[in-house]
């Protein structure tokens, strides 16, 4: 749904050149929801504006639901926008109308007439659970009920593609577990291709099929949720799955051992004992809730070397279960 | 003086600087809105960013607000000949009022312009809007408090202003204060040309007040 080839875009202030996308690649399909996960800097928020060219990449191209945006003239730009909704940490509601008014804002832009408008205002304010609010302003709402009249204006061309600029990042715990439902929601409902950017895991964890890391205006890992997290190595299993320092165990191996999708390997440590007659110490352990199901990790201490462990370590692999030596 | 013979002569002065407050006010109003939009638009980051466009208009700005209303009045007088076909009475005084006022007003619209939310004019971009509607719809409709709120400002300027008219035979209630209550010592007269622009003021800033209450949602 979004093919992101070879994107370059970087900046020259007071003559130092800063480059915020650096070649990057990136695909997310078709009634998905990805997560770009970064740091403020890592160049999420500069990538999410060129998808729909706010900034205009110096290399690479764009394709959205088929269509090279980058190869469009400003008003066939301005026709494909239409089918792209944003919405925006800050809300970006115009203080001068009510709810209504703004959800009816992109509807003026696309011509459509005045009956038509009143009643599509009304569905999509219905959609996101504002009718009351209707004719509030602004400045009478709260953060989440600001940011459902943004969803709903996102929503009023019905786009296939919805682009999340820090969505959640000004609103409290709870606020933020309503409007990420509202989105999941509307993905599963609509079929609605999501793409986010967030600095937040509980983002990701809780919403994302799958995820892109990004550090310093690249790529880090690219890829499913549970996929990345199976992955030897990743960076996103290390930050999703905090256990802490590796402590020093002598005469013992310390393995880091993570169970994705499904309920695989809830007794491997039982299953040790009894096919190994190893006695496996838990040191720390996590289960996180994903938005496909569960994953969790288990950090465990096997009494001898890790050579000496070996045919237990395998039997774990085989089993599907990842497993890393810590120490 | 009496008051039989005082009453016409304020009259008619108020008469006058109503006159040219009210029609200098409409014609700063579109002039300056325009120049202000032009401004910003131009300006670094702008829709129309165009360094040199937007130097020239800020050069020709800044030199219209430093020549003192006195100066620019006697200087602009070919133009104002070319234009309302004299130079003399209150018509002709309209012609400067409005050239004083219109660079003044123009930076107060784009200072309540570049208020407006960037996010803003980047989620009306992100929704497919067009140049000319992201100026209507967002900037100007997004501005209207701190635009009247500066129009207000203007008019009180364009009253200050016209007191000054009386040297092109515009009239008004500054001219009356400074030929009868200045230069033959009528105190009452001085007196009563204070107090009504006084109130001229206080209305027109009531007046504003209650406007930009009315459009803010903030």
């Amino acid at each position: 749904m979004i093919q992101l080839h070879r994107l370059r875009k970087a900046y020259r202030t007071r003559g130092r050149t800063v480059v915020a996308v650096d070649g990057v690649d990136l695909a997310v399909r078709e009634g998905e929801v990805h997560g770009v996960l970064g740091r403020s800097g890592a160049g999420k928020s500069t990538l999410l504006r060129c998808v729909n060219l706010l900034e205009r990449p110096d290399e690479g191209t764009v394709t959205v639901g088929g269509v090279d945006l980058t190869s469009l003239s400003e008003r066939r730009l301005r026709r494909h926008r239409q089918r792209i909704g944003m919405i925006h940490q800050h809300f970006a509601l115009l203080s001068s109308r009510t709810a209504a008014g703004n959800v009816a804002f992109p509807l003026e832009v696309m011509g459509v007439g005045r009956r038509e408008r009143a009643a599509r205002v009304a569905e999509l304010l219905d959609l996101v659970g504002l009718t009351d609010r209707a004719h509030a302003y602004p400045a009478q709402l709260s953060g989440g009920q600001k940011q459902r009249v943004g969803i709903a204006r996102a929503l009023a061309g019905r786009p296939k593609v919805l682009l999340s600029d820090e969505a959640t990042s000004a609103l409290d715990p709870e606020t933020t577990t309503s409007i990420l439902e509202l989105l999941r929601d509307l993905n599963r409902r609509l079929g609605l291709t999501i793409l986010l950017i967030t600095h937040e895991m509980e983002v990701v964890k809780r919403i994302c099929d799958s995820a892109t890391l990004m550090r310093e205006g690249r790529i880090i890992e690219s890829g499913r949720v549970p996929d990345l997290l199976a992955r030897p190595g990743s960076a996103l299993g290390q930050e999703m799955f905090r256990l802490g320092p590796v402590p020093v165990l002598p005469g013992t191996t310390v393995v880091d051992v993570t169970v994705t999708g499904g309920g695989t390997g809830e007794s491997f440590v039982a299953d040790l004992a009894r096919t190994y007659d190893v006695d496996a110490r838990i040191l720390a352990g996590t289960i996180e809730n994903l938005a496909d199901g569960q994953a969790g990790r288990l950090r465990i201490a096997l009494p001898g070397s890790a050579e000496a462990n070996e045919a237990p370590l395998r039997h774990l692999r085989e089993a599907g279960l990842t497993v890393e030596v810590a120490r | 003086m009496t008051w039989a013979d005082l009453g016409p002569l304020l009259w008619q002065a108020s008469t006058e600087s109503a006159y040219m407050v009210g029609v200098s006010t409409v014609l700063t109003a579109v002039g300056g809105l325009l120049l202000g939009v032009l401004l910003v638009l131009t300006g670094r980051g702008g829709l129309l960013a165009a360094r040199p466009v937007n130097l020239i208009l800020g050069l020709i700005v800044n030199v219209g607000r430093s020549l003192p209303f006195i100066i620019l009045l006697v200087a602009i007088i070919p133009f104002t000949r070319a234009i309302v076909g004299t130079t003399i009475g209150t018509s002709a005084a309209i012609v400067p009022l409005t050239v004083g006022a219109i660079p003044f007003f123009a930076r107060i619209v784009e200072t309540a312009i570049r208020e407006v939310d960037r996010d803003v004019i980047a989620a009306a971009r992100a929704m497919g809007a067009s140049r000319a509607g992201i100026v209507f719809k967002v900037l100007l409709r997004e501005a209207r408090p701190g635009l009247v709120a500066g129009l207000t400002i203007t008019v009180v300027a364009l009253v200050g202003y016209s007191a000054m008219a009386g040297v092109v035979g515009g009239g008004g209630l500054g001219d009356l204060a400074i030929r009868y209550g200045y230069q033959r010592f009528e105190n009452t007269v001085m007196v009563a040309t204070v107090v009504l622009l006084v109130v001229f003021v206080q209305l027109i800033q009531t007046l504003g007040d209650l406007v930009v209450r009315w459009l803010s949602h903030k």
